[in-house]
């Protein structure tokens, strides 16, 4: 279902009606767990308003989801913590802002990796989403909950963050296009922070126009997001013609499943029918980033997370006596494992002694693979390999072993480090009909042409 | 192989501000282990003369004009939020 297809049928009937719609099938599918909570009340009341004419927009009466991890009315904004299960938003992000200034209507919350720690949706306190297609596999993470409502065709789209691929991996696992857009293209205000310094808000949709419709409207100069960058995002109507494009070798390993590297082969055929240049290259920093990603993001996130201690806002245990104990037995019961095993590892890799061999080191290393992207980037505008090494994983396949979870990630995490635009885009299915994605990734601020790109090669 | 201790990991929990079950100490001191095994490839690369990077926007001191930005949110809805309050002040337990 695509946003037109939506604004065709709230001409012909009422946007009430289209927005009852999305809630009935959000119902119709509640096993498949993607959403937290419905804004229903909220949801409606604005749909009425759309249809008196007072609320007007590009996305008049348009049903979207958010990702729990942004601040929005109407329900409670969790992101799949305990600790935050009862914290109604005092504000919206920025994002939801600009999207509601357009007409478009909030449904609900999604659901997520506990503060969007994870890449599989398993570390909700909430339990897990399932994936749209297979429902004994996971939805990915950590916008596993967006990905799956979009591809059930609840919505015509929804919001994620990315850090370290958590829109691209759980479009490409559920056979959407995911877009996480140049690092500050888009306002981080509102969202709950993870790691500061690769967090970015993209979308999930159907298809490539959506994108672009969604990042027309999201992106931009926000005062209260000192890294947003000025607004360059303009629509481009027609992709740049004869690119030169660099396939990762890196990523097309003995240890990527045969199927996906045969999905990405056929998209290279593609884009060579198409009149462009393909040519293999390589990445030597690609085999490092998983380390420096680790390093970084563990120690963003022991800081960012460190604001959580029960006292202004969110879980405050009820069986303390003292200030440190209200601390650490708030912090315990509103964190799932996986934020405590991310915060320790922060906490190691910042503590004196062992700062310069891991955090000091990793951002040096980081500016390696930024420099190898800038060496590619010189003579090629465009970069693709699979989004993903396998499709979807089983439910519980990972959980046991962090290291194979973080694996995951491993063609996602360079274009975070780096601050680069990068899509999935839907690439055929493996053999059991599990979807398969491309990834798309540019220089910075290339994000209109990546989409043009994406859209040209979508079937007609 | 990064040994971590028993202690080390207590350790680690007292400086983050948590409190673990017996079963997550034992799970974490496998798995920090496991992970900062991992992350020791790093020490391979030779990055002497390379500057970190801290932040990849480019931005150099971003300056806005000296008036106050409006968030649209009273004292009293943040207040709202705090777990106990009295006169207008987030209580807590005694610290001394």
């Amino acid at each position: 279902m695509t946003i037109s297809d939506i604004m065709s049928q709230i001409k012909a009937s009422s946007a009430r009606k289209v927005v009852e719609n999305s809630i009935k099938l959000a119902n119709d599918n509640q096993q498949y767990h993607a959403l937290l909570n419905l804004t229903e009340e909220r949801a409606l009341n604005r749909a009425d308003e759309v249809d008196l004419g007072k609320i007007t927009g590009k996305f008049a009466g348009v049903p979207f989801v958010v990702k729990d991890n942004f601040l929005a009315f109407g329900a409670p904004t969790t992101a799949a913590s305990k600790m935050l299960e009862n914290f109604s938003a005092p504000l919206q992000a920025t994002a939801v802002e600009k999207l509601e200034a357009e007409g478009a209507i909030c449904i609900g919350k999604a659901n997520l990796d506990a503060f969007a720690n994870g890449g599989s949706t398993e570390n909700s306190a909430y339990g897990p989403t399932l994936n749209a297609i297979d429902t004994t596999r996971v939805a990915g993470g950590s916008s596993g909950g967006s990905a799956a409502v979009v591809a059930l065709d609840i919505v015509p789209f929804a919001l994620g963050s990315d850090t370290g691929g958590s829109i691209r991996q759980p479009a490409s696992f559920n056979g959407v296009v995911g877009v996480k857009p140049t690092y500050g293209a888009v306002s981080r205000f509102g969202v709950v922070a993870m790691a500061n310094s690769t967090d970015t808000i993209g979308s999930l949709t159907t298809n490539v126009v959506d994108a672009e419709l969604v990042m027309d409207i999201i992106s931009g100069k926000d005062e209260k997001d000192m890294t947003t960058l000025p607004d360059y995002f303009q629509i481009q109507q027609v992709a740049k013609p004869n690119q030169k494009i660099g396939l990762i070798r890196d990523f097309m390993s003995d240890d990527v499943d045969p199927e996906v590297k045969s999905r990405i082969n056929e998209y290279v055929e593609k884009l060579l029918a198409k009149g462009h240049v393909v040519e293999e290259v390589d990445l030597p920093m690609a085999e490092y980033t998983l380390a420096i990603y680790y390093i970084i993001v563990s120690a963003e996130i022991s800081s960012n997370l460190a604001r959580y201690d029960g006292v202004r806002y969110g879980n405050r245990s009820d069986k303390v006596k003292s200030l440190a104990e209200l601390y650490g037995r708030s912090r315990d019961e509103g964190f799932v494992i996986e934020n405590k095993r991310r915060i320790m590892i922060g906490t190691y890799v910042l503590s004196s002694g062992f700062f310069d061999a891991y955090y000091l080191q990793a951002q040096k290393a980081r500016t390696l693979l930024i420099r190898e992207f800038d060496k590619l980037f010189a003579s090629y505008d465009v970069l693709i390999g699979p989004t993903s090494p396998t499709p979807a994983f089983k439910l519980g396949e990972n959980t046991a072993d962090p290291i194979k979870m973080y694996l995951c990630d491993i063609m996602t995490v360079p274009a975070s480090l780096a601050g680069l635009p990068a899509v999935n885009v839907p690439a055929g299915f493996s053999s059991d009909g599990l979807p398969i994605g491309v990834q798309l990734m540019g220089p910075k601020n290339s994000d209109a042409n990546l989409l043009a790109l994406g859209r040209s090669m979508e079937d007609k | 192989m990064t040994q971590i201790s028993r202690d080390d990991v207590l350790h680690l929990a007292q400086l983050s501000n948590l409190r673990l079950t017996n079963d997550e100490i034992d799970g974490l001191q496998t798995d920090i282990g496991n992970i900062l095994d991992y992350v020791d490839q790093l020490s391979k690369l030779d990055t002497s003369g390379v500057e970190p990077t801290y932040q990849v926007t480019g931005l150099k001191n971003v300056c806005r004009d000296d008036k106050e930005i409006n968030y649209g949110v009273t004292r009293e809805e943040l207040l709202a939020r705090a777990p106990e309050v009295v006169d207008f002040q987030v209580k807590v337990p005694k610290v001394l």
